[in-house]
């Protein structure tokens, strides 16, 4: 296995594409998350996207957040040779609702917000209500580690270049 | 407790390595390694395990740590910040009576450095520290472990003490490592993987 802080460093690219592509996924192809998360209700880009575009030796980041902020600047961003490295999402399921913030370089989960869970009124509940809070954090990691799965299965593929990378320029460019 | 707070943070980690009395040897270690206080002591920083329902107080004999297949327990890190200003008054004061005492003028560096670190070491032991908390929830039997935080120190001293503890590894998860460790990736695979370079979105 290569060195953790190298392969760190050297594939931080790879997170920074898996979340320009699920940004992608989601205003394009929401079938294809369908398909792959079968019991998901809808995911959408949630209040915060953070992208960097590197020129040379200078590094530019554009940071769009607001709940109402429109997203046409980080495709403009897009366009001009940005990658996104930071993505704020709500998943719903059901009636019920995550939001978090995942980051590109590291796959850290921050801000995560699930459904609530009863509170503890004392050291009995303690098991039921960890168990219950468990099992939200389980539902919203299984679905990052299967949707990013599925991108590594399409980055290593020649599909990559000859269908998915055109489709993303087409959709920057549109 | 940080995992039933209303937003969270998470590091994903893969654990390196099998136990074969898993209970018994986490057990043992969580004990072993446990939070000791320094409230009344001269050290400026303490790390270890405590439990989750008594993170003041911890008492893996008592407190379950066991639940279901996760073992949820938390890192605690205590450390003494004495602020500069209380240090040099102190120091000063000290300083006074040091002349006052002696009928000199002034001190000399080694003096004032020998001032500095008794001034320091009575200070420690009269400040109490600042804990700070972290849960880990541990599937011992899927090799997983999530983290509640981001932070680059409190994710090293986890690492540390969780080896220290369990002679295991945590292998923390971020790009490269989700795709090589977790995805069985055929060789060809993984040498396509190995070979990427990144991808130009714009024309």
């Amino acid at each position: 296995m290569l060195d953790v802080s190298v392969s760190y460093n050297r594939y931080k690219f790879l997170g920074h594409e898996f979340l320009t592509w699920l940004w992608f996924l989601t205003e394009n192809q929401r079938d294809f998350i369908h398909e792959k998360v079968a019991d998901l209700t809808s995911l959408e880009i949630g209040n915060r996207v953070v992208l960097e575009n590197r020129f040379k030796d200078t590094l530019e980041t554009i940071t769009i957040k607001g709940d109402d902020a429109g997203l046409e600047e980080g495709i403009l961003s897009l366009k001009k040779g940005a990658v996104v490295t930071e993505l704020n999402l709500t998943y719903t399921f059901d009636e019920l609702e995550w939001q978090f913030s995942l980051k590109g370089e590291s796959l850290a989960i921050s801000g995560l917000k699930t459904p609530a869970t009863l509170p503890v009124n004392n050291t009995e509940d303690i098991e039921e209500v960890v168990l219950e809070k468990v099992m939200h954090y389980e539902k919203m990691i299984d679905f990052i580690n299967i949707i990013f799965r599925e991108f590594i299965n399409k980055r290593i593929s020649e599909d990559w270049e000859q269908t998915v990378v055109p489709e993303i320029r087409k959709w920057i460019t549109k | 407790m940080g995992l039933l707070s209303t937003s969270v943070s998470i590091t994903q980690y893969q654990v390196k390595g099998t136990l074969e009395s898993v209970l018994d040897t986490v057990g043992k270690g969580l004990k072993k390694n446990s939070i000791q206080e320094i409230d009344d002591d001269v050290s400026d920083s303490a790390i270890g395990w405590t439990s989750i329902d008594h993170p003041f107080k911890p008492d893996f004999e008592t407190s379950s740590f066991i639940f279901g297949i996760y073992l949820v327990f938390s890192l605690r890190i205590d450390k003494k910040s004495i602020p500069v200003k209380v240090l040099n008054k102190y120091c000063a004061l000290e300083a006074d009576k040091m002349l006052s005492e002696n009928g000199r003028n002034y001190l000399n560096r080694n003096e004032k450095r020998m001032i500095k670190d008794r001034v320091y070491t009575q200070l420690l032991k009269r400040y109490p520290a600042t804990p700070s908390i972290y849960d880990v929830i541990w599937n011992y039997e899927a090799g997983t472990l999530w983290f509640f935080s981001n932070q680059k120190r409190p994710n090293e001293e986890l690492e540390t003490l969780f080896s220290k503890s369990f002679h295991l590894n945590l292998i923390r998860i971020f790009p490269f490592t989700a795709a090589d460790l977790t995805m069985d990736l055929k060789e060809k695979e993984r040498d396509i993987l190995i070979q990427l370079s990144p991808t130009q979105f714009s024309e």
